[in-house]
């Protein structure tokens, strides 16, 4: 299971990647939302994926058993995070689109001559 | 046990929110926002007191033991370092008044400078990587309000490439943490310094700690990864660029002096010589674009960068002179940026432009303004007895006790360089033809003087004083080059 985890992951960054690097600023945002989701991903399976009970102490249930509640946590703080940064993102692309009259990365180079 | 480490992070998060309530009410906003910042500032203050008399303090959140629960850590390096952005924050404060514009103070400015706050003195406070991760992002967001704070087209286009470097390598610290915890199983600092010792595999924990280079060397604005820095912050208006150019790169900063001496030490040979050779190239790097550029903001914008690399250089040697130098210079930095950014303000508003080509002349006009850059500049540069000299000169020192002896010979002839770079804002902009200057009346200027003149008296005395604060540095040296003294404050709870 980790094993196909681990492919899943090398192909959200994969993708995240090559969009990052298009031009098109929707595309680029679509990219970073990817990344997120790899790296979520991967802190979920680094957790380990094993464990059938839920991480509450009972009768019959040894240590190894439980699941680790942890990466769970902590995926859930990131992705609150990223869905925070994701959306101020697509209005600060939205604004700039108003603004700039362009989302291609290329024209909002910008060099210290001009504006 | 005490929970006066968690002041410097609450008190401004309540005056941030208290603030977002009224944000037209402009006067009662300033009043509260620099009530706020002086308050965080006591609360620091009583907070270093404390831990000089009784070493490191820490609490551990909910009362749970300390690995399972999120500990906050303050010992005197993060002490001193809460104290000095809390002073900055202060200062941001009061030159943001005639700076700012009534506009932006009426559109969420100082809760935003305030949520700044919060989330860099909790990066300096946590003792969780995790909930450094957390911290960091608090910052970022009110980072990210601020650089695009008011939407100008520059800062419009400049704030996507920031956003974007950041998304990216706030993605790479995700990862790298779950890297981290999949071979340790734990993500507690102290807990982390307990257990990598004993793991004997150290060739993945070195690929870790080198990715946590990568993501900290991506705030930190090391030598690779610098190339966002200059465009980014050349956008915003002076408080905040002042703020950012303070504040924002030591927290990684921190975070590398942090990890790669408490824990990340299983390969030494490997990884703090890396540290060194980047530090040097990030210096190299850094006085290049100094000295390139005709621009009073850019010229200091790259001081930032030869900074960040004199101050990792010391951290790499990883000997008593080098650890206390960076501490000692950390700590200068973060002060003569912010009071250099502030003067530069006062001389771009002057001129109406931040070319020097445009400037001249000025010593005639406001020669008492002149002679506060000059002591600046030097102070910047490390001319003794000014603040950047006994950091400087306890940095070469350590790299001369070290193996990386030719880095401080680097260190040693970059500082001409940078007094170069700061001296020729000097000569172009106060000697010179004097060229007509923007008509300002008498109290505006004095509104933005004073705070900076304080902040220059604050750096002399840092330095000529440094004999009095060097208990307090050799005292955080001291616990970083001593990770069981951090590890017992921390698991004895």
């Amino acid at each position: 299971m980790e094993i196909i985890m681990s492919v899943v992951i090398g192909f959200l960054f994969m993708a995240a990647v090559y969009l990052m690097l298009s031009k098109s600023l929707i595309r680029i945002i679509i990219g970073t939302g990817l990344l997120s989701h790899g790296a979520h991903l991967l802190l979920l399976t680094m957790g380990g994926l094993g464990g059938i009970s839920p991480p509450v102490v009972a009768d019959g249930v040894s240590v190894s058993d439980y699941a680790d509640p942890l990466p769970q946590a902590l995926i859930l703080t990131a992705i609150v995070i990223s869905f925070a940064v994701t959306s101020f993102f697509l209005v600060l692309a939205y604004r700039s689109y108003q603004e700039l009259g362009t989302d291609n990365m290329d024209l909002l180079r910008g060099t210290e001559d001009h504006e | 046990m005490s929970n006066l480490l968690l002041f410097p992070i609450i008190i401004p998060l309540f005056f941030a929110t208290v603030l977002m309530i009224f944000p037209k009410r402009l006067k009662l906003q300033r009043f509260l926002a620099a009530t706020g910042a002086a308050a965080t500032l006591i609360a620091a203050l009583v907070l270093l007191a404390k831990v000089n008399a009784e070493g490191v303090q820490a609490v551990t959140l909910g009362s749970w033991p300390a690995p399972f629960g999120i500990s906050m850590v303050s010992d005197p390096l993060s002490a001193l370092l809460v104290v000095t952005t809390s002073i900055i924050t202060l200062f941001v404060v009061f030159y943001s008044f005639p700076t700012i514009g009534v506009k932006r103070e009426q559109s969420f400015y100082y809760p935003a400078v305030l949520f700044l706050m919060v989330g860099v003195n909790g990066a300096f406070t946590t003792g969780d990587i995790f909930n450094l991760f957390v911290f960091v992002e608090v910052l970022l967001m009110a980072s990210y309000t601020l650089i695009v704070h008011g939407g100008e087209k520059p800062q419009l286009r400049e704030s996507i490439k920031y956003l974007l470097v950041n998304i990216i390598s706030s993605a790479l610290f995700v990862a790298a943490v779950a890297f981290l915890y999949s071979v340790t199983g734990t993500l507690n600092m102290a807990d982390l310094a307990v257990k990598i010792p004993q793991i004997e595999e150290t060739g993945i924990l070195t690929v870790i700690a080198v990715m946590f280079l990568v993501v900290f060397g991506f705030k930190a604005a090391i030598f690779p990864l610098y190339f966002w820095l200059p465009g980014s912050y050349y956008s915003p208006p002076v408080p905040i660029l002042a703020l950012f150019g303070a504040l924002l790169t030591k927290v990684g900063v921190y975070a590398i002096m942090r990890t790669y001496t408490l824990f990340f030490t299983m390969n030494i040979a490997f990884t703090h010589e890396l540290l060194g050779i980047i530090a040097i190239l990030t210096i190299l790097a850094g006085c290049v674009g100094a000295l390139a550029y005709f621009d009073v903001k850019k010229i200091i914008i790259y001081n930032i960068i030869i900074a960040v690399g004199v101050i990792l250089f010391g951290i790499a040697q990883l000997n008593q002179p080098g650890v206390d130098g960076s501490i000692f210079y950390l700590l200068h930095d973060m002060l003569i940026k912010a009071a250099l950014f502030f003067l530069v303000g006062i001389v771009a508003v002057l001129f109406g432009t931040t070319d020097l080509r445009k400037m001249g002349g000025l010593i005639k006009t406001y020669p008492f303004l002149g002679w506060t850059y000059l002591v600046a500049a030097f102070g910047l540069a490390g001319i003794p007895p000014l603040s950047g000299f006994p950091g400087k000169l306890l940095i070469v020192q350590g790299g001369f006790e070290g193996p990386q002896f030719w880095g401080s010979i680097v260190i040693l002839a970059t500082s001409l360089i940078v007094l170069l770079s700061a001296v020729r804002i000097f000569i172009y902009a106060f000697w010179g033809e004097p060229v007509e200057t923007v008509p300002l009346k008498k109290s505006v200027f004095n509104q933005m003087f004073i705070p900076t003149v304080i902040l220059v008296a604050i750096t002399v005395v840092f330095g000529v004083g440094a004999e009095l604060f060097m208990p307090f540095i050799s005292g955080a040296g001291e616990v970083l080059l001593n990770p069981s003294i951090y590890i017992d404050a921390v698991l004895k709870e």
